[in-house]
């Protein structure tokens, strides 16, 4: 289970198995709509939200067309301020450095703050494969890597999990991997805070290297910030004496002026907080306060790619917030896991096959995992047009070849379409015929009618009436 | 004014009654209605699933045969939100491709004039007492492109509200997507069917007799769903409820 998405099968049918899961099904549409609700009070609070969001838009769209300026700018003033900044193209090259990093310090221990490019580079496998055993300390991480597991939600990794599976993973694993669970642990919430409290305090403490990534970088004084709930976090980001951050390139904003609008946006876009309760921010190295060695990876990974991409750019806005997953009916019913990615629901959908491309069966069956509803474009704080990217991806993915059925069907349908005396006819042989219908169909046509009835073909279509009824009416004149 | 039908290819080949039904209702409301028989299909199933550049000669056809009229009714929020909001994508689409101008250019002239029936209603003819009558309980949901893309807002509730008669039912979750989603409904059937399936209990647990939308491709998902769970509700197109009257009933 833990690991890789390697050999993950296409979208439906992974979200069929999930679909079968009783208790993920309910467990998500539990979660889903009690942060979904809350969301939408937190963000109606707000006169100006829709000012916010297309300042969000702007600041990020302005940001990503002058990307090389800021990021020359942010080397800068990280290296100033005592950092070293190191440019990774992919996610071979962002493993390696972190990997020769935590060697150079002698140490086989790392405490990681909650992040999302770590765990796209798949980055605690490759330190483990060099000996190097990497400790999640965000309750929920923490609960996906006790269980074995993997992230099913960008915010709440372990959303598919409810309390009494999260007190049967510490019970068995804590003890595996560190500090055990009390004796007698039950399901209450506070209890299995406590539990994790003991358990990562004895991690922060011993451990001299930290790992994180950034939700934001500061170009104009090389400041990063991590916005989180736990404070779990900032003990990483402030007690060992080394701290690497592995950040993706689109997350460079200009000036403190810009991130103003983002800490508005965040907190109440991902969990209806109208602050963030820990927002760390440092800027290179300070004698006698926090990590004495600090190293940007700056990570590219498929992001000069998809930035090239006229249309399918705007998902490098995404700031992580995860609203459009928690309206998504589709992720609700799916489940993250479906989505072979670390990146999973409407923005995963659009983002992983741009940065991992539409070869694999599951990246080439991402765009079609949409009823193209709109709910997500409805509450992307940075207005990205999801919909608007999984059409342009499933062009990508028909001009890729394949889909041979369909693409004879839709060339046999266009050309119908665009010949009126041919459509009319097909009309009248299916109104002709109609008793013969079945209420089933065969082969690919199972996957409609094998949940629902087919419509009933009406005994002539409505240009024949229409045109007879015009008859008559010139008749009568 | 000259007004055109946009009756979309599903609702003339499975549902000419919504047709007759719009003709009926606008007729009674003075309009003059043509229904040109050159129209055939917007392109969505093309644009959505992949086949942009296959929906550009239907663009092209919706742009001449529509071309003389004033206004564009059609009793379907996607096949609008297609012309009104994605025929203008195609064109620029095309244009950033190097392909020409000539589609933007065709689109211009009926992209404007196009409306959603309950739009040309309310904003266009100025009513939301159409005279209707129809004695029955009645749930509405709102599709998505309707909703989000052309942002019908309040006004197919306000018909209904003013339809004599009728009990307007609030259904839980309304804004939810009913999992139709045009080649979705194949390709993911089995996600498709289960958000239909959650529809159709929240359209149950109402109370209605009828689950009513201004798109009858929703219906199509939907109606099929209630017949398969043999549910006693019944799917209808809000040009049914507002086309029906005290001397002529809907049955």
């Amino acid at each position: 289970m833990s690991g890789t998405y390697l050999g993950m099968p296409a979208f439906p049918e992974a979200a069929r198995q999930a679909l079968g899961d009783d208790t993920l099904r309910a467990n998500l549409r539990h979660a889903t709509h009690t942060i979904r609700d809350k969301r939408a009070r937190a963000v109606a609070e707000l006169d100006d939200w829709a000012e916010l969001r297309e300042a969000g838009k702007q600041i990020k769209d302005h940001t990503l067309q002058h990307l090389d300026t800021y990021l020359l700018q942010l080397e800068e003033a990280v290296t100033a301020a005592g950092g070293t900044v190191h440019w990774a193209a992919d996610a071979a090259q962002a493993n390696r450095i972190v990997t020769d990093l935590v060697k150079a310090t002698g140490e086989t221990e790392v405490v990681k703050v909650k992040s999302m490019a770590t765990q796209e580079i798949e980055l605690n496998e490759h330190l483990a494969a060099e000996g190097i055993t990497a400790y999640e300390t965000d309750l929920a991480e923490l609960i996906v890597q006790l269980g074995d597991d993997r992230p099913s939600h960008i915010l709440v990794p372990a959303i598919h999990r409810n309390r009494s599976e999260i007190r049967d993973i510490f019970r068995d694993q804590m003890g595996i991997w560190g500090r055990p669970a009390p004796e007698g642990l039950t399901d209450e919430p506070a209890e299995l805070a406590e539990a994790a409290r003991l358990h990562l305090r004895e991690k922060f403490l011993r451990a001299k290297v930290g790992i994180s990534g950034a939700n934001f970088m500061v170009a104009e004084t090389g400041t990063l910030v991590v916005v989180e709930s736990e404070g779990n976090g900032r003990m990483c980001l402030t007690l060992p004496d080394t701290l690497i951050s592995v950040v993706g390139i689109e997350k460079v904003v200009p000036t403190w002026r810009d991130l103003e609008v983002f800490l508005q946006t965040l907190p109440r876009s991902s969990t209806a907080e109208r602050m963030n309760p820990y927002t760390s921010m440092w800027t290179g190295t300070a004698d006698g306060d926090g990590p004495r060695n600090f190293h940007l990876v700056l990570l590219d990974n498929g992001r000069t790619d998809t930035l090239a991409d006229e249309v399918g750019r705007q998902a490098l806005r995404c700031i992580r917030c995860s609203a459009c997953l928690n309206v998504c009916p589709v992720y609700e019913r799916a489940g993250g896991h479906a989505y072979g990615s670390v990146y999973p629901g409407p923005i995963g959908a659009i983002l992983t096959p741009q940065l991992r491309g539409t070869t694999s069966e599951v990246d080439a069956s991402l765009p079609y995992a949409s009823s193209l509803c709109g709910a997500c474009y409805e509450v992307c704080p940075v207005a990205i047009d999801i919909p608007e990217v999984l059409v342009h991806l499933r062009e990508r993915v028909v001009d890729q070849g394949g889909h041979h059925l369909e693409r004879a069907a839709m060339s046999a349908a266009a050309w119908a379409f665009d010949h009126p005396a041919v459509l009319a006819a097909g009309q009248r042989m299916a109104s002709r015929t109609r008793r013969l219908h079945p209420s089933r169909l065969p082969g690919p046509g199972r996957a409609w009618s094998d949940s629902r009835d087919l419509p009933q073909v009406p005994d002539r279509p409505f240009r024949d009436w229409w045109q007879r009824q015009q008859g008559e009416k010139g008749d009568a004149q | 004014m000259r007004v055109a039908l946009f009756l979309t290819c599903v609702n003339d080949t499975l549902y000419p009654g919504t047709g007759r039904a719009v003709v009926r209702l606008l007729n009674r409301l003075g309009v003059d209605v043509d229904f040109p028989l050159g129209q055939t299909c917007c392109g969505q199933p093309h644009y959505n699933t992949g086949y942009r550049r296959q929906a550009e000669p239907l663009a092209h056809r919706f742009a001449d045969v529509f071309a003389d009229y004033d206004a564009i009714v059609t009793p379907s929020g996607s096949c609008g939100a297609m012309v009104r909001e994605l025929y203008p994508r195609m064109g620029r689409r095309a244009e950033a491709e190097g392909r020409g101008s000539s589609l933007a250019e065709a689109i211009a002239k009926v992209v404007p004039v196009t409306y959603e029936l309950t739009e040309f209603l309310v904003d266009i003819l100025g009513v939301t007492d159409v005279g209707a009558y129809f004695p029955h309980k009645v749930t509405y949901h709102p599709t998505c492109h309707g909703l989000r893309s052309l942002g019908l807002g309040e006004r197919p509730r306000q018909l209904l509200a003013a339809v004599k008669g009728l009990e307007l039912m609030e259904l839980p979750g309304a804004e939810e997507c009913c999992g139709f989603g045009g080649t979705f409904a194949m390709k993911n059937a089995d996600v498709s069917a289960s958000m239909g399936r959650d529809k159709v209990a929240a359209a149950v647990s109402t109370g209605a007799a009828a689950l009513c939308t201004a798109d009858n491709s929703c219906l199509m998902h939907i109606g099929g769903i209630i017949r398969r769970q043999d549910e006693d509700i019944r799917p209808l197109h809000i040009a049914e409820i507002l086309a029906s009257t005290e001397d002529e009933p809907l049955t």
